[in-house]
């Protein structure tokens, strides 16, 4: 409906604006929904949908409409980075295909749906993820699977800083982080748990991880194809060579991320891995005097 | 020679041996095993360096013979080496560690709620009676418009009818409400008390950073959640079960340092509710890691108005020295509500130098938090909540009139269940069952007579307020919102008074 603006009036709902910073207010209204609606069609339970030119918020809401009214594969096409995709999903039974690069917070809050990106992810990527599984068939950026706890992420390329950091395992929930390029540093700080994996495909020189693995690690375990220095790691963590169920673990891992990047797993298992894992599940329980 | 310790027990618990009816109550009641019996003569034998005077003992005591003293060993009289900063000294040298203590900062900085005085009408401004006029104390909390659109028609049944679609906003019936404690920290009847309280009064209750345990799913719409740095307990069932979350950037009692609840104190419903293992230390870091900035602050709230539905997001900052500033860019990144925790605000567990020397008073952040956004002209976008110090309902109508739209109480609302502030949260020894997890403890605490004593706390201090309102002349707490010209300060600086936008006592 549209209004003649002859009979709309606005009222104000405080005085006059006296603002130093001279912001328009409408500069500031960023997350008010945008109108315009991506194309969408449906053929059975799969819907495709055109997101050029859609604002996060509707595009989320189209989303989730499709969803609700039955598909359960939704593709995203034309993806220009939109935030927020997938964040709060619950749907176990759901898939998501993103065609361009996602914006932030891609999956954060997700419980259950599996989220396929085919181009680069950008940063907090499943950040306090619950369950499910992200695939970034590209790189990912900073802070991806900050207090993840559960589900997996399976990154085809590198990863930014502060990837895993406070991931925490409880029950039968154990957070699953696999990366087939390098990661930066300060993977893994402060973790409570779960699991994250390194690859460094193709690198079978250098170390694939940063500076400072596992500072203020007290739980959870990760393991890392090739070496890591002592210079590496965080004063809470120490690296030695993976046990008998270690490798047992590593392989299936392997084996279940080649699966769906389409990898020869003997290949990535032939630089031997290392392990790291805490000193203690309490490193500041005497730091204190009552 | 080796000392045990230097450090001589601060209270002496003294028995009155001819009133002592020999029960072994005093040591059934206390959590600090203070008392051992004497087997043949079954008299009580108090360790005097356990007690934390929280009188447990004294009240539960069917003779009364139970008196706790301030142990009046003399130390030579020095203004600057006090002997709390001896007994902390030889503490520290006996045992390398950093001093934690428990609720708010004690010391005796200037209390600004002390120095403000309410106006009254007399004679040509005519007050009002409560008791028998109505009194409007209903608050809104939420982003409200910058402007309201109406069409002169439409309204069915005629008239005009609003177009502007408004956010939605949490209805207080009273403008208090209770503050983020967490579950771990305090122990679940108390949350139980709180959140049968929130519904009585139809306010709200926080979850603090631990989860939100099944039991409380009924209250769950008198509820807000938190997601701090340390995300436990939060799933997308949770961030959909509370009525708005809050986004926890600083707690006054500590600000700019993370949480760190003892594995000792995670049992096994504290585990389930906080979905980390049992007996593992619970490490809040001190940053939100995926919030370095007031863009990923933005980031944040909207990925989380986005997982639910967009609700209200609450931001709660501790009142630091940019406060004004950092407020600003909050508002500006989308908070709907924020929170303002004072450095007097309280704590399960904190380092004693962050409580005692860090941070600001509740009165300078809501005056200059007010100012900051009304002077950019982004007041209605963000509704403040004050916290951290408020002790009664005088300190409340005076934080809304400083600016504030509500206030919480957390300590205060502690003392109602029984805390006696003793200081000894992060102990988890708490005799009155409230910051402790032992069950033989925590079920000294009935939530049935915990919510109805945070009742009648909430209704008797609206009803006070009821009568300041009453007194001004005003007949809702709108009315008082950010009105500083019915404050005057007494015994203040010119500096401060310019800060806190109000005039001194007889002008």
């Amino acid at each position: 409906m549209t209004l003649d603006s002859a009979t709309v009036r606005k009222v104000p709902t405080g005085p006059a604006r006296k603002g130093p910073t001279g912001i328009e207010p409408a500069r500031l209204t960023a997350g008010q929904p945008g109108t315009a609606r991506g194309s969408a069609a449906r053929e059975g339970k799969r819907a495709v949908i055109d997101g050029s030119g859609v604002y996060y918020k509707t595009l989320n809401e189209q989303i989730r409409e499709e969803i609700e009214q039955g598909a359960v594969e939704v593709v995203l096409e034309n993806i220009v980075g939109q935030r927020y995709i997938g964040t709060g999903l619950a749907y176990p039974d759901v898939t998501v295909a993103v065609n361009g690069v996602p914006g932030n917070d891609l999956a954060a809050f997700m419980n259950g749906p599996t989220l396929v990106v085919n181009e680069n992810a950008q940063d907090g990527v499943a950040n306090t993820m619950n369950s499910g599984l992200v695939i970034v068939n590209g790189n990912a950026g900073d802070v991806l699977g900050y207090g993840m706890r559960g589900g997996s992420v399976y990154v085809r390329g590198d990863v930014g800083y502060r990837v895993g950091i406070h991931m925490k395992a409880f029950g039968a929930s154990l957070p699953l982080i696999v990366i087939g390029g390098h990661a930066r540093d300060f993977l893994g700080e402060y973790m409570a748990g779960g699991e994250i994996v390194v690859l460094g495909i193709g690198d079978d020189d250098t170390s694939v991880v940063g500076s400072y693995v596992g500072t203020g690690m007290h739980a959870g375990v990760m393991y890392v194809r090739g070496h890591v220095a002592a210079h590496q790691l965080g004063k809470e963590v120490r690296v030695e060579q993976p046990g008998e169920a270690d490798l047992v673990r590593i392989a299936a891992i392997v084996d279940d991320y080649c699966r769906v990047m389409e990898l020869d797993p003997r290949e990535v298992l032939q630089r031997p891995f290392v392990k790291i894992y805490p000193f203690t599940s309490r490193p500041y329980g005497r730091m204190y005097v009552y | 020679m080796a000392y045990t310790t230097f450090i001589p027990p601060e209270f002496r618990v003294v028995i009155d041996r001819e009133a002592c009816q020999q029960c072994g109550r005093c040591a059934q009641q206390c959590g600090w095993n203070v008392y051992t019996f004497d087997s043949e003569e079954r008299l009580p034998h108090p360790d005097h360096s356990k007690c934390a005077a929280c009188h447990r003992c004294a009240t539960f005591c069917p003779a009364g013979a139970i008196t706790i003293k301030k142990n009046d060993l003399a130390f030579k009289q020095s203004d600057s080496l006090s002997p709390d900063l001896v007994k902390a000294i030889w503490r520290q040298a006996e045992t390398g560690g950093v001093q934690l203590t428990g609720m708010g900062n004690d010391k005796p900085y200037l209390r600004v709620f002390d120095h403000l005085l309410l106006d009254a009408c007399q004679v040509t401004n005519p007050s009002i009676d409560p008791l028998r006029e109505p009194m409007e104390m209903r608050t809104f909390l939420g982003r409200k418009p910058d402007f309201l659109e109406v069409a002169e028609e439409g309204r069915a049944g005629g008239g005009p009818r609003l177009l502007t679609e408004l956010d939605r906003q949490l209805q207080l019936e009273t403008p208090i409400m209770f503050g983020g404690m967490s579950y771990g920290s305090v122990s679940l009847n108390v949350h139980r008390s709180l959140a049968m309280a929130a519904a009585e009064l139809g306010t709200f209750m926080n979850t603090g950073e631990g989860g939100l345990h099944s039991d409380l799913e009924p209250y769950q719409d008198h509820i807000i959640v938190q997601c701090a740095s340390g995300r436990f307990g939060v799933d997308s069932g949770y961030l959909q079960a509370g009525a708005a979350v809050e986004i926890k950037i600083g707690q006054g009692a500590k600000p700019g340092i993370g949480g760190h609840l003892p594995g000792e104190k995670i049992d096994y419903q504290v585990s389930i509710t906080r979905m980390i293992p049992q007996g593992t230390d619970a490490l809040s870091p001190a940053p939100h890691h995926d919030i370095y900035s007031i863009e990923d602050l933005r980031q944040l709230i909207y990925a989380l108005k986005e997982a639910t539905g967009y609700k209200p997001i609450s931001v709660k900052i501790a009142c630091v020295h940019n406060v004004a500033a950092i407020a600003s860019g909050v508002v500006r990144a989308g908070a709907d509500i924020i929170y303002l925790d004072g450095f007097r605000g309280g704590t399960g567990a904190s380092p004693t130098i962050i409580r005692d020397h860090v941070g600001l008073p509740v009165e300078i952040g809501i005056a200059t938090v007010d100012q900051r956004l009304r002077d950019e002209g982004i007041r209605n976008r963000a509704s403040i909540v004050a916290a951290g110090g408020i002790r009664g309902s005088a300190d409340v109508v005076k934080a809304i009139a400083l600016g504030a739209d509500a206030c919480a109480i957390g300590t205060a609302a502690l003392v109602a269940l029984g805390c006696h502030v003793c200081q000894k949260c992060h102990t988890g020894c708490c005799s009155w069952g409230i910051c402790t997890q032992r069950p033989e403890l925590t079920r000294r605490l009935d939530p049935e007579w915990g919510a109805s004593q945070l009742v009648n706390l909430v209704r008797a201090w609206t009803h006070e307020m009821a009568e300041v309102l009453g007194a001004l002349g005003v007949n809702a707490i709108e009315s008082l919102r950010g009105s500083r010209e019915r404050l005057r300060g007494l015994g203040l600086d010119k500096t401060t008074l310019d800060i806190l936008g109000v005039k001194p006592a007889g002008l």
